[in-house]
């Protein structure tokens, strides 16, 4: 038995026919083909899969692609407007806040968040607000140093300045 | 290296654009058409027959395209898993295994059979469906249980548990020297069983194309041509008919080095159904299936003259094998061979003993054998020093290998190519604020508090890695490693590596090696890796900090002969004598004629025309292959400050420095990054992480991130980096490794400063993980 979700994601609007036991991050890979999104642990631990759910920050492990009916998400693919980054995504840039990459999306997705709710946090209050995410290249000293960078950033202004430039430095 | 304007500098990685932004390939994001999922049915017992395995319902649920057992491979693949020899030359045991059981399961998470269904959900639901009815067998788990007479066995079959018993050196070598000993002290020192847990498990999409009789798999691997070499010998294929594409992955920390099951697996039923295949593993499949690290306990001895001179040690390593012998396992014995660290010894003797057991088994994990061998010497060590009632710092500067020592022939005949132990040491000191800290150490004894400083004098030898070497210990095939440079028509310069990079950012230091060495923009060099149909013959993969030190300067050789070839087309143009071209911030030009230059675009541009030198062929590449006459020998100091919460247990980290030497270094901000991820995983090691089985019947109860504490953000200090750069002789870029040092370094420095932190409750050792429960017994128990 299938059941309708329709919901708009990264203010596109997607209309399916899905199983009730599919998860909202299976949905935004296998259905809308949105790939950015990862899947580190299946237990909610990993952070991997962070996405927005209506602006909140919500680990899309932890619901079904049905409870998102009318909701509007936001992945890590909608952070960018066209080649420009988001300032969080130029602060890890910046600071080599990401090596594999894998756990990055949901970082930047989970500091996005962080920096909404508290756009000026301590050094503290950045590895508390990040605990829900687990990274296993960095040792999280980069990624802290990206997000206190990109709330320099955004506090000064609402959006990047810089541009996607492969090799630049 | 003539130029030097990108080499040592901070350049922005050229790969994180696409991963910043969801756009990075790693193995999950491929698909085909007409894929068909598969799920694996693995024992839920460590030891077992099995009696009978019923797939009837299996077979008939929704979406299914098959079920398959042991017996549907035969046929399909020969041969067993590959274990080599590495530092273990002569094994007692070593297991046949097969990429699924039959007749006997031996490690909980072993595949006893597989559903292929049209959807993920489908081959799950069916997985759940299939009965196998096992009988139960007793799980070997404790060491030395295992080594007694008529213990049980890990193997029905097998002669006894004893994988390997190889002695390195005797205990006679040391026998003098304990015997004029003032003080000897011994300890055993544990080695948790780690798990990787890269962030993004392993998977494999294999699609067999029948009429073309090609296999392709993409798999998230460290190492896609010695997996093209392992899967084309099992399936019965050559080499050229299979591609291997490892493309962005996730992180491998030594766990994504060797074949496993699946990658057999996977392919043999792409080619059984003519259709494309694909599993991604999930994270308790991973915890459960994927190698574990560590895993050894150490019976150690060190004698020791009163004045702190050390004399000699004692070494027995029990390695937990595992079911099977990982394909790298052996290599973890290289601990007996580092055991000395970077101390002067009149003798050593080492022993390793390769126990069989009935969990997943041990292969390398970031570091292995190194970690363990700094934990052991600076761990004994740091007891001599107690024992003595010397200074820990004191100790050390007396034992080490002095700086006009080097190259230094260490007791197991292996030469330290360089290094000044003393220099990193101070300058850790220094940032750490000793003096200080051992004031304010004693200031809060006296209030009952207990803060800790531990030391680590690390060193390495990494750079695999010399082909007289390597090539017996991998059973033929020397590490060196393999570079190709194409320069197109129009001056774009592509180079292709055999090393993988999963995190280390080939992308961009080796660009940067090769755009400084051809004076050409950043932008111009494209690095490609990780596609076994692109570039040289065979690629030697990444692990054991070599792609640097070994693939980075096979790049650099290969550029060079790239050079050679455009000196000798500009001579002709210029009219000049080859020995007379000069090549310099990418151009060429006749020595004393600056002004009068072809830059090395031209030049490429002229190599695909006419007119050229007589002999000369078209177009301008190169393959190179580098050899390097030694390994590398990376060493730093690191300082630790722990206070143990006096109420609880837990230990918390104050401060962290860390001063490394690497040599020469390509991207300062890279090495930085290296270094932090790698002290974070000893760290984690030294107090949360470690695989815990049931030790009665095997079976694993952290098979999940809510069991496996791999730390957060909110666990881990800042650090206070710094680092010594002393060139290393070994190659010409002057480099060394520094992918693992961090964790080669830090799980000691943590464990020494929580044992100096409760010496005064008479605590001399303390066995990793450090967690608040135990330290809170040892304390409650220390103080009755």
């Amino acid at each position: 038995m299938k059941h309708k979700v329709a919901v708009t994601v990264n203010g596109h609007k997607h209309e399916h026919e899905v199983e009730p036991r599919l998860l909202l991050v299976h949905y935004l890979r296998d259905v809308v083909g949105l790939t950015g999104t990862h899947i580190g642990c299946d237990t909610s631990q990993c952070g991997a899969c962070t996405i927005h759910v209506d602006g909140k920050a919500v680990k899309s492990c932890t619901m079904f692609a049905v409870q998102a009916d009318g909701r509007s998400l936001t992945t890590i693919e909608g952070m960018a407007k066209g080649d420009e980054l988001h300032p969080i995504q130029q602060a890890f840039w910046d600071e080599h806040g990401l090596q594999c990459g894998y756990c990055t999306p949901g970082f930047i997705m989970a500091a996005a968040y962080l920096l909404e709710q508290n756009p000026n946090p301590t050094e503290d209050e950045i590895r508390k607000g990040l605990e829900g995410n687990l990274c296993r290249c960095t040792g999280y000293v980069n990624i802290v140093k990206a997000v206190q960078t990109a709330a320099k950033t955004m506090s000064g202004t609402t959006a990047g300045k810089t541009q996607v430039a492969a090799g630049g430095n | 290296m003539a130029v030097s304007q990108l080499v040592g500098a901070k350049i922005h990685r050229r790969e994180d654009p696409r991963l910043i932004t969801g756009h990075g390939h790693y193995i999950d994001d491929f698909t085909r058409q007409g894929t068909a999922y598969a799920a694996f049915v693995r024992s839920p017992v460590a030891h077992a027959r099995v009696k009978s395995i019923d797939v009837t319902d299996a077979s008939k649920a929704p979406g299914v395209v098959g079920v398959y057992t042991a017996r549907d491979f035969k046929g399909q693949l020969a041969g067993t898993h590959p274990a080599a020899p590495a530092f273990v030359a002569e094994k007692k045991y070593v297991p046949e295994r097969f990429p699924i059981a039959e007749k006997e399961v031996t490690y909980q998470g072993e595949i006893v059979a597989v559903v292929l269904a049209e959807s993920k959900g489908q081959a799950a639901d069916a997985a759940n469906m299939i009965q196998v009815d096992y009988d139960e067998l007793p799980a070997v788990m404790d060491l030395e249980k295992a080594l007694a007479k008529g213990a049980p066995k890990a193997h029905e079959a097998g002669p006894d548990n004893v994988c390997w018993d190889f002695t390195y050196t005797p205990l006679d070598l040391t026998e003098a020297a304990f015997k004029e000993a003032d003080v000897v002290v011994k300890e055993r020192i544990l080695q948790n069983r780690l798990a990787p847990v890269p962030m993004e498990p392993r998977g494999v999409l294999a699609d067999y194309e029948g009429f073309d009789k090609k296999l392709t798999m993409w798999l998230s691997s460290q190492n896609p041509h010695f997996i093209r070499l392992f899967v084309s010998g099992a399936l019965g294929l050559k080499e050229s008919q299979v591609r291997v594409i490892s493309p962005d992955v996730g992180g491998g920390f030594g766990s994504k080095i060797s074949p496993y099951p699946e990658d057999y697996l996977v392919p043999a039923l792409s080619r059984m159904i003519a259709r494309p295949v694909k599993w991604i593993e999930t994270r308790t499949e991973s915890i459960q299936n994927a190698t574990h690290g560590r895993g050894q306990f150490y019976d150690c001895e060190v004698a020791a003259k009163k004045d702190g001179t050390l004399l000699a040690m004692r070494v027995v390593q029990y390695v937990d094998v595992g079911a099977y012998h990982g394909t790298f396992g052996a290599f973890q014995p290289v601990a007996c061979l580092m055991a000395g660290g970077g101390y002067k010894w009149k003798g050593i003797s080492a022993r390793t003993i390769g126990v069989l057991t009935n969990r997943v088994p041990t292969d390398p994990y970031r570091g292995a054998g190194r970690p363990e061998a700094t934990h052991l010497v600076e761990r004994m060590v740091d007891l001599v020093a107690l024992e003595l009632k010397m200074d820990p710092v004191d100790i050390r500067k007396k034992n080490f290998i002095q700086p006009q020592d080097f190259p230094f022939t260490q007791n197991f005949g292996l030469v330290v190519d360089s290094g000044d132990y003393e220099k990193s040491l101070d300058k850790a000191l220094q940032l750490a604020g000793y003096a200080e800290l051992r004031k304010k150490q004693a200031d809060l004894r006296k209030q009952g508090r207990y803060l800790g400083i531990g030391l680590s004098t690390w060193i390495e030898l990494c750079g695999f890695g010399p082909s007289a070497a390597t090539a017996p210990a991998t059973g033929g095939i020397a590490l060196v490693e393999s570079a190709q440079v194409r320069v197109t028509p129009t001056g774009a310069v592509i180079v292709y590596t055999g090393t993988h990079s999963h995190g280390q950012g080939h992308e961009t230091t080796f660009s940067q090696i090769v755009a400084d060495q051809l004076g050409v923009p950043l932008d111009s060099v494209e690095l490609r890796h990780g596609d076994t149909a692109e570039g040289t013959s065979f690629g030697y993969g990444t692990y054991g900090s070599r792609s640097l030190a070994v693939g980075g300067v096979a790049i650099s050789k290969a550029v060079g002969k790239v050079i050679d070839k455009g000196k000798k087309l500009a001579a002709h143009i210029f009219e000049a004598a080859e020995e007379d071209v000069v090549f310099e911030h990418g151009s060429f030009h006749v020595k004393g004629s600056p002004d009068k230059s072809k830059a090395f675009g031209e030049v490429a541009f002229a190599s695909y025309g006419m007119g050229l030198p007589e002999g000369m062929e078209q177009g301008l590449e190169a393959v190179a292959y580098f050899d390097p006459p030694n390994l590398v020998w990376p060493f730093g100091a690191h300082v630790a400050v722990v206070e143990i919460d006096a109420e609880t247990g837990s230990a918390k980290l104050e401060k962290y420095v860390a001063v490394d030497d690497c040599g020469n270094i390509i991207n300062p901000m890279i090495v930085d990054g290296q270094i932090h991820g790698g002290v974070v995983q000893a760290i984690a090691q030294a107090l949360y992480e470690e695989v815990v089985y049931d030790e009665s019947n095997g079976q694993l109860k952290t098979g999940t991130m809510i069991d496996y504490l791999v730390p957060s953000a909110g666990e881990i200090p800042p650090f206070i980096l710094d680092k010594t750069i002393t060139p290393s002789p070994t190659n010409d870029l002057g480099v060394k490794g520094i992918g693992e040092a961090g964790t080669i370094a830090a799980s000691v420095a943590v464990i020494n400063a929580i044992c100096d932190a409760l010496s005064p409750l008479g605590i001399k050792h303390v066995d990793m993980p450090a967690t608040p429960d135990k330290l809170w017994h040892m304390m409650k128990e220390a103080r009755k």
